[in-house]
């Protein structure tokens, strides 16, 4: 079947079987290898990708669901090649260890900010308990999207969007 | 990108890390991303059955489905002698099964075709007929008089049992108990769980048909071992496999074992030459590969009237699954075990072990822990807080009667291990002090005259890494010792390469600061790379908290070589003798005059340009490090928790964490890990299970049945810190990624079972569950 | 883990749909939010022929108010419950249960109605929905049909909905007595089913509970409409006596069975803590107390 959708702002098309995983469409077909697979029950969230704007499993719909609809992966955070302020946030807060949850858990920072932009860690840690880490503990990943926050609500009262970060960030 | 970039990086600075900038861009390059051209697909059929002979296997019907290249079985295994393969602890294993499967889950055949769903599609066509055997499924189970016969192919295997193993002294011990005003025994198991990390394991094998070498892109958390193995399986010349560990998504010791999937990749890459990829599913991961624990412990503690321990007794079964495979050092059968004695002053100690093959899956992987050394230290904390219970002392001033004091250091253990730092009772203080504990026990006081369930754990564990000193610790023979490679460029830029694999612990920016503390070099400015057999010098890997400890130390010594090549170089430089030089970090100047300096970067640039007459050209050097003695973290934690008397659920109110693992060379990562391995603590206790139904069934195959908490049940932690350096470490490092999952579970048992303790209740096995904690109390009568 | 093959439709149109159903009813799965059918299909222990997606169908979102019903159409996902705030201390129990089902992901895309189509006994919606004593409309391309939630599910994963039809809302009777619910689960973590949980809905006649509604999670080979416990407190004032007798009533219909989560005396206890819980917090809504 063939199947259209915008992924990271760009019209992306493919010819797929119906029972084909979004997540497998994403990573196969487009080399978008950013949305990870942890699971096969549904039950990780390391494939978190957002659709219309909000977080969902990617293996746990079908690529041919998405026809006509918006797909934002962590490929898509980078603003202007800049790190956004989720990615920002999670680098500076040591957010990362393995880095195999961290784009499910970067796509669902970035929705709750923009949902509510000053989330207390109790709201954080709800907004994030469908995906699983491993390695951190999840404390310095709840400090991550607050420091997110924070640079978002600094960039808002400078009255500007959120300021731009050099890119590079290690090799 | 980093407001730390700036920094020098040397140890102790707490910059941020050098790794990160691909991870956030989804730009990480973990297995499953890897795509070569031509590349297949594998998918392998495993075993319904826990026990079961096969009669027959029909794989017309799957060879025939479209996409498909080959159906692999056993048999054809064999004609290439791989159907078994040899173990990590001297055992074989089943490659693909080919008499019998011996574990629910187990490798039967395998589909190679040119797409994923290509090969599941294939998959159940597979058409196997069993003849099912009764399976066993404990040590019990193997031991009953007329139990099935697991390993029936294994020559002079008469029963079930693998090993019988002892430490310390049973005579003294014995005498010991005859003279004790009081013994408290506590019998516990430790469940089987799985380290699942996120990223489950895998492998692309590229055997070039032209030039007959194998690259082997694997999940391994120990490739240069994996390298000699496949070296000594496929009867391969060892220059001719290349095996890249790529970024691993977590490990936590499940991607340490060479699992039958990527004998049967590289197999396959072999006789169809063209690479083929194997990814686990999760429920493969959960329900195959190498789980951890499954020891039945019995602990005496012998204590005189005066509340001082006398001598501690162990008995321990070990279920190891079906192949004897569990992932330590040659020598001791169950790992390091019989650091057993713990934080204590405890003059004798008898253990002994007997291993039991059983119908469940082999692994014994040190999930993020030193070899057995968990378990160890959950028998020990559990029964000196059930001991302070039922002596009416209180659990912190029965701990602090019984530590090994700062001054007996070096301390000698009634197990023969030689510790080497630490101020025990300095640490249970700052976590008391950080708890406010006299004030907490006065709340909980107050909350049970109220009716409510609550307590107080407390665990002072001692753990023991850094594997270790190559005449004793060996894996098959490779001796335990670490590596590190160093070159530095003419522009003052350094490449360091080291035998072990980062799976999220930070090396490239952890070790590049240890360059930066000894070699001057800003860590920004040096390139880590591990993982790539070709390139890195070889190396036993990352496991059992041995990297910094080892390779760390390495890396700190070929940094020491290439600064004394430096000040020779200098010397030269500066027209002045080697002794009249100063070092500081970065630049070596004349003594008395401080504008008379090179940098680094300059002695650098004249390795290759102008050196000293006779010098051999180049700034590089490789250093094999063998430690002199394991590295001993330690760490008093403590754990508040409230009991809800109608469900039976646990909530931990409180957990401060105290660790002491020497030098902190990144404080950020150190502390990093601390919640990392406390999170995994929190879930040994409370939730992960692997278990099984008497067919042998495994429930906890998937992420619906084996639980793995979520930011909302994860307590919030509050760490602090010691150091005692470690003297024998040449940064002073101990190791830290492990000494919270091997100190927290008794912790969080503890304050249920203090919790618990008014109305009698001495044992819950982990997980803690609701209803585990529902029974007990109603037995109790205790009911809302 | 991969689907086996399956057609695949989307229909722009309920009749188009129903047509569709009418002709491959038998061989079709209709999928909502797909939340429990996509992971069924990748274990393949559903293999259907053809995959109808309505998720493309109009007017099916939303809750809407009108002549004394609530109506809660069949695409309303877990989420828009969640975070509606129009419900009420009435309705509390909705956004309540809908909190602790599955995780914030799948209550981003799974559906009230998909959830109690698929019948699970472990689902929570099956008993709000019993307590709510809501009802189901089903269209086929024969016409429209109401089914009451107490005559709705089978056993497990089987209910009285035919092959050809397709729910398109939830219906729930708007009480003009002060009311109030109460959703009580106890789950092992986030996003797992609950071991057991207890819905409670009640309307007040001042002091007295008027109707009480209780519905019974995970303890039974369907959501359990606890109506022996729900008739111990028709007319009676609530006393502490009166409720844990109804607590002891639910237990008793209560018929869980042992398994990893803890045994059955463990859950039918919990299901009488719960009931007493969950009675007093739904009163003190009904009365105006807390939300
Ligand atoms: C990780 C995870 C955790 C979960 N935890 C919970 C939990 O705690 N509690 C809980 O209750 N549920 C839980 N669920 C299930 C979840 O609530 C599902 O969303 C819900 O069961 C199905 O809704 P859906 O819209 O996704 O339906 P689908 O998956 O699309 O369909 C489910 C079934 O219903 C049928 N169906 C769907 N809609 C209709 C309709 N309108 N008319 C006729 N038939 C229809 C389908 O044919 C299918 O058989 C969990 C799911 C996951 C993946
Ligand atoms: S891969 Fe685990 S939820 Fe999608
Ligand atoms: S960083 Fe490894 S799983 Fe989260």
């Amino acid at each position: 079947m063939k199947v259209t959708m915008r992924i990271n702002g760009t019209e992306r098309g493919g010819d797929v079987e119906p029972r084909v995983l979004l997540v497998d469409f994403l990573r196969t077909n487009l080399l978008l290898t950013g949305t990870h697979v942890g699971c096969d029950t549904s039950g990780c969230g390391a494939c978190t990708v957002l659709l219309d704007g909000e977080p969902v499993k990617s293996c746990t719909m079908l690529a041919v669901q998405v026809e006509g609809r918006d797909i934002k992966t962590v490929e898509g955070l980078l603003q202007g090649g800049a790190l956004s302020p989720i990615q920002v946030g999670f680098h500076e807060e040591h957010g990362l260890q393995c880095g195999f949850c961290t784009p499910g858990m970067m796509m669902v920072g970035s929705a709750l900010l923009e949902r509510n932009p000053d989330p207390t860690d109790e709201q954080i840690r709800w907004a994030i308990s469908g995906n699983l880490c491993r390695c951190t503990g999840y404390m310095n990943i709840v400090k991550a999207i607050k420091h997110a926050a924070k640079m978002n609500q600094e960039a808002a009262k400078a009255g500007s969007h959120a300021e731009a970060v050099p890119a590079g960030g290690g090799e | 990108m980093s407001s730390t970039a700036h920094l020098h990086g040397g140890i102790g600075d707490s910059i941020k890390r050098k790794e990160d900038g691909r991870f956030l861009r989804g730009k990480g390059n973990y297995i499953d991303d890897i795509t070569l051209p031509g590349m297949l697909h594998m998918a392998i059929l495993r075993s319904p059955h826990a026990h079961a002979r096969i009669k027959s296997i029909d794989t017309a019907a799957a060879g025939a489905k479209p996409g498909v290249i080959a159906v692999v079985t056993g048999e054809l295994m064999a004609q290439h002698k791989l159907a078994w393969m040899p173990t990590l602890s001297g055992d074989t294993q089943a490659v693909l099964a080919t008499d019998k499967v011996r574990f629910q889950g187990q490798e039967v055949a395998a589909v190679i075709a040119e797409t994923k769903y290509q090969a599941e599609d294939a998959r159940d066509a597979i058409v196997v007929e069993y003849d099912i055997l009764p399976a066993v499924i404990s040590p019990d189970g193997a031991k009953a008089t007329g139990a099935p016969l697991i390993r029936d192919e294994k020559e002079g295997q008469k029963d079930n049992h693998i090993y019988h193993w002892e430490s310390g002294d049973k005579g003294t011990t014995q005498a010991a108990f005859a003279k004790a005003a009081k013994v408290v025994r506590l019998h516990t198991f430790y469940p089987r769980c799985h380290p699942a990390p996120m990223e489950t394991c895998g492998c692309v094998a590229d055997v070039n048909p032209g030039t007959g070498k194998a690259t082997i892109y694997m999940t391994s958390q120990a490739p240069h071992a994996i390298r000699t193995v496949f070296a000594l399986v496929t009867g391969l010349p060892e220059q001719n496999i290349r095996v890249v560990s790529p970024d691993l998504g977590g490990g936590f010791g499940n991607k340490v074992p060479v699992y039958p999937g990527y004998v049967v990749a590289t197999a396959a890459s072999l006789l169809i030459g063209r690479p083929v990829k194997w990814i686990e599913d999760r429920s493969e991961n959960l329900i195959s590969t190498g789980f951890a624990r499954d020891y039945h412990m019995t602990g005496d503690l012998a204590v005189d009237k005066d509340g001082k321990m006398l001598a501690l007794r162990v008995h321990l079964d070990s279920d190891n699954g079906a192949f004897f495979s569990d992932a330590q050092p040659s020598k001791f059968k169950a790992g390091l075990f019989h650091i057993v004695t713990g934080s204590y002053d405890i003059p004798t100690a008898h253990i002994t072990a007997d291993g039991y093959y059983t119908n469940k899956a082999p692994g014994g992987v040190a999930y993020r822990c030193s070899f057995r050394v968990t378990e160890a230290s959950y028998l020990i904390e559990r029964l000196v807080t059930n001991a302070a219970i039922e002596l009416g002392i209180d659990q912190a001033e029965f701990r602090m009667k019984n530590f090994i004091q700062p001054e007996q250091m070096p301390y000698h253990s009634a197990t023969g291990w030689v510790y080497d730092s630490g101020d025990y009772p300095k640490a249970m203080n700052v976590a008391l002090e950080q708890l406010g504990y006299d004030e907490m026990r006065k709340d909980v006081e107050a909350r049970r005259k109220k009716g409510e369930v609550t307590g107080i754990g407390i665990a002072s564990f001692t753990e023991v890494v850094g594997a270790g000193h190559g005449a004793d610790f060996d894996i098959i023979g490779l001796r335990m010792f670490d590596s590190a490679e160093l070159r530095v460029h003419p522009t003052g830029k350094a490449m360091l390469r080291m035998g072990t694999k980062s799976q999220g612990q930070g090396h490239e920016t952890t070790f590049a600061q240890i360059v930066a503390e000894e070699l001057g070099i800003p860590a920004m400015d040096v390139a880590v790379e591990e993982g790539d057999t070709d390139t890195a010098p070889y190396g036993l890997g990352t496991y059992a908290s041995r990297s910094t400890p080892v390779a760390g130390a390495a890396t700190a010594m070929v940094s020491r070589k290439l600064r004394d090549k430096a000040r020779k170089i200098a010397s030269h430089l500066l027209e002045a003798a080697e002794e009249d030089l100063e070092w500081e970090r970065g630049k070596f100047y004349v003594k008395g005059s401080p504008d008379r300096a090179k940098t680094i970067q300059e002695i650098a640039f004249a390795a290759y340009t102008n050196l000293p007459e006779g010098m051999e050209a180049g700034l590089e050097g490789v250093h094999y490090y063998d430690p002199p003695n394991m590295t001993y973290p330690f760490g008093t934690y403590a754990v508040m928790v409230d009991v809800d008397k109608g469900t039976g659920q646990v909530k931990v109110r409180r957990m401060v964490a105290v660790d002491d693992c020497g030098v902190r060379i990144n404080p950020m990562v150190v502390e990093g890990q601390i919640h990392g391995g406390l999170a995994e603590g929190f879930a040994i206790a409370f939730m992960q299970l692997i278990t099984f139904d008497d067919d042998g069934n495994c429930i906890g195959s998937n992420f619906i049945d084996y639980l793995l908490p979520t930011a909302w049940e994860t307590p919030k932690f509050e760490t602090g810190e010691t150091v005692s350096p470690s003297p024998h470490h040449p940064l002073g490092a101990k190791g830290v990624g492990e000494s919270p999952t091997v100190g927290s579970p008794a912790a969080y048992v503890n304050a249920v079972i203090d919790a618990l303790s008014p109305y009698g209740i001495t044992n819950i096995d982990m997980p803690v569950t609701s209803d585990k904690v529902w029974a007990a109390l109603r037995s109790k009568g205790v009911t809302e | 883990m991969f689907p086996a093959a399956f057609d695949y439709a989307a229909p722009a149109t309920l009749a188009e749909a129903l047509s569709v159903l009418k002709q491959r009813g038998d061989d079709a799965k209709v999928m909502a939010g797909g939340q429990s059918l996509i992971p069924l299909l990748k274990l393949r222990f559903a293999q259907p022929a053809l995959v109808l997606d309505i998720g493309r169908l109009p007017g099916l979102a939303g809750v809407k108010r009108d002549n004394g019903h609530l109506t809660i159409g069949a695409l309303t996902r877990h989420v828009d419950l969640e975070r509606d705030t129009e419900l009420g201390k009435t309705f509390s129990i909705l956004p309540e249960a809908a909190h602790w089902i599955a995780d914030p992901l799948v209550r981003n895309r799974g559906t009230m109605a998909g959830s109690v189509c698929h019948a699970d006994p472990s689902g929570d919606w099956g008993s709000v929905i019993l307590a709510l004593n809501a009802e189901l409309v089903a269209q086929s391309s024969a016409g429209e049909r109401m089914i009451k939630a107490a005559d709705f599910f089978k056993g497990p994963f089987a209910t009285t909905l035919r092959p050809d039809e397709i729910v398109t809302a939830i219906r729930i009777a708007v009480s003009s007595a002060a009311s109030g619910g109460s959703y009580q689960k106890l789950e092992r973590k986030v996003s797992d089913f609950a071991t057991v949980a207890v819905a409670v809905q009640v309307e007040m006649d001042g002091r007295k509970v008027a109707r009480a509604g209780i519905g019974l999670t995970a303890v039974g080979e369907t959501n359990i409409k606890a109506v022996a416990a729900e008739k111990v407190l028709a007319g009676q004032e609530p006393t502490d006596e009166v409720i844990a007798e109804a607590a002891r009533q639910a237990a008793a219909a209560a018929e869980p069975k042992d398994d990893i989560r803890g045994t059955a005396a463990y859950k039918k206890d919990v299901v009488r803590v719960f009931v007493q819980r969950g009675l007093k917090a739904a009163i003190g809504r009904a009365q105006g107390g807390k939300a």
